[in-house]
């Protein structure tokens, strides 16, 4: 039975460690941050830690149609390439901070960066 | 077969099949959304049966505690009444016990309930004036401890509620409340935690709780607690507090004034400035966060910051996501 990046990385116990790593650079990022302003953290940060899960190739029923819905009013502000960059900054961050080897987190940023199009609404 | 109460019908739940299917497949509408656990839309109570651990999975200890759990990832093993968090209206009655003045803007509220509540202090009650109209409040008083629940009252400007209550109500009076609710409170069982208590104006009341039931429950932990307000006469149950704190080591409480007149034994400024100012690194620490929502919402984000992990981070009022 072959192992999956998910079972690799850790499982559901490095997405809770990592959730609250990753939305922390999140917000202290002034480059992002204006697009977390105002809404309720909890909630947030439930969604940081699905986008991780599907990240980090855990289970996950999201589809291309949901990031695109779930992200159409953030394009509306101006969400961008940019920022979209910036986040990919800040998983591979928060996955070096918590000791994870290179290739797993080479392979966790190609599953974030096939989500980018979606995201972007393009 | 399990089976699971839910709004006085009964359903079958398959050995494969969660309470979130069981129910949405006969039509009973219950939120969700990721169906996996992770988004807490199908968040639900069981007011009978013990949901199975795995139903609440990174639910907060509060929830937990009071038999929380995810619809989408719960296979019940023994029968369960289930009910969605806003359907839980309970009403019961109280007769007032006194109206105390805590200062120019706030009172005390005691109430006495003939059919004690089942409250854990620092959670909230809906105060009714009549069928319609009612406020929520904080409780500050302790089961076991305080015989009455009590209840900080600040006046609002044409507050329809507490202009009521600051003028009219009075002992003997019979009044309508609403069973407790909210997920701010002590949860025994980490007594070595630190803990970092932050209210201003009335949101001193779930805090007083917390802090005494913490205290009474042995907690070994740093408590600290920080009022605020713009006058050093806004603020209330100082002699109280100052005495706690001399009669317990590990308890810190900290009065803060925003504006220009700070008396001596008073810090100058914000309560969540002075908090961090006193404790930079929040990592490990355990926050309480009461008072004004705007108040409430920054220092959410700054105990965060800190390093207080969002599990760790209570804040009065308490909003249940996807509800």
């Amino acid at each position: 039975m072959s192992t999956t990046l998910y079972d690799k990385i850790g499982g559901e116990a490095a997405v809770n460690a990592a959730v609250d790593i990753f939305y922390r650079k999140v917000l202290a990022d002034d480059r992002i941050n204006r697009f977390f302003e105002g809404v309720d953290m909890e909630k947030q940060a439930a969604k940081q830690k699905a986008f991780l899960t599907v990240a980090f190739g855990g289970p996950n029923k999201y589809t291309g149609e949901d990031m695109r819905r779930g992200h159409a009013h953030l394009v509306a502000k101006g969400l961008n390439d940019s920022h979209f960059d910036a986040v990919m900054e800040h998983i591979g961050a928060t996955l070096t901070e918590l000791n994870v080897p290179g290739d797993l987190i080479a392979q966790a940023a190609a599953i974030a960066e096939s989500t980018r199009n979606d995201v972007l609404g393009k | 077969m399990a089976k699971v109460r839910f709004d006085g019908h009964t359903y079958e739940c398959g050995a494969q099949q969660s309470v979130l299917d069981a129910l949405t497949a006969h039509g009973a509408p219950i939120p969700s959304s990721c169906r996996q656990g992770v988004c807490q839309a199908c968040l639900m109570q069981a007011l009978c049966g013990q949901p199975p651990a795995q139903s609440q999975n990174n639910l907060k200890d509060t929830l937990k505690e009071q038999n929380y759990f995810l619809a989408c990832s719960c296979y019940p093993e023994s029968d369960l009444t289930v009910a969605l968090p806003d359907q839980i209206k309970a009403r019961a009655k109280a007769t007032v016990r006194g109206v105390d003045v805590l200062n120019a803007e706030i009172v005390r509220v005691r109430l006495y309930c003939p059919l004690p509540l089942d409250y854990r202090a620092g959670q909230y009650i809906n105060l009714f004036r009549d069928e319609t109209l009612m406020r929520s409040y904080s409780l500050a008083s302790v089961p076991g401890s305080d015989a009455d629940l009590h209840l900080h009252v600040r006046r609002l400007p044409q507050g329809r509620v507490s202009g009521w209550i600051h003028e009219e109500l009075r002992a003997g009076d019979e009044v309508d409340i609403s069973a407790a609710m909210g997920g701010c409170f002590y949860v025994p069982g980490n007594d070595e935690q630190g803990l970092l208590l932050i209210g201003t104006g009335s949101g001193l009341a779930p805090l007083y709780g917390i802090l005494r039931d913490a205290l009474q429950r042995g907690h070994r932990g740093p408590i600290k607690l920080y009022h605020g307000s713009r006058s050093a006469q806004e603020l209330y149950l100082v002699d109280e507090l100052r005495e706690l704190a001399a009669r317990h080591g590990n308890f810190v409480y900290t009065p803060c004034v925003s504006g220009a007149d700070v008396p001596p034994g008073f810090a100058p400024g914000r309560a969540t400035s002075v908090a961090l100012a006193g404790t930079p690194n929040l990592t490990g620490w355990r926050a309480y966060l009461c008072g004004h929502p705007d108040m409430v919402n920054a220092s959410k984000k700054q105990a965060f910051l800190a390093g207080a992990s969002m599990k760790d981070i209570y804040a009065d009022p308490f909003v249940l996501s996807g509800a």
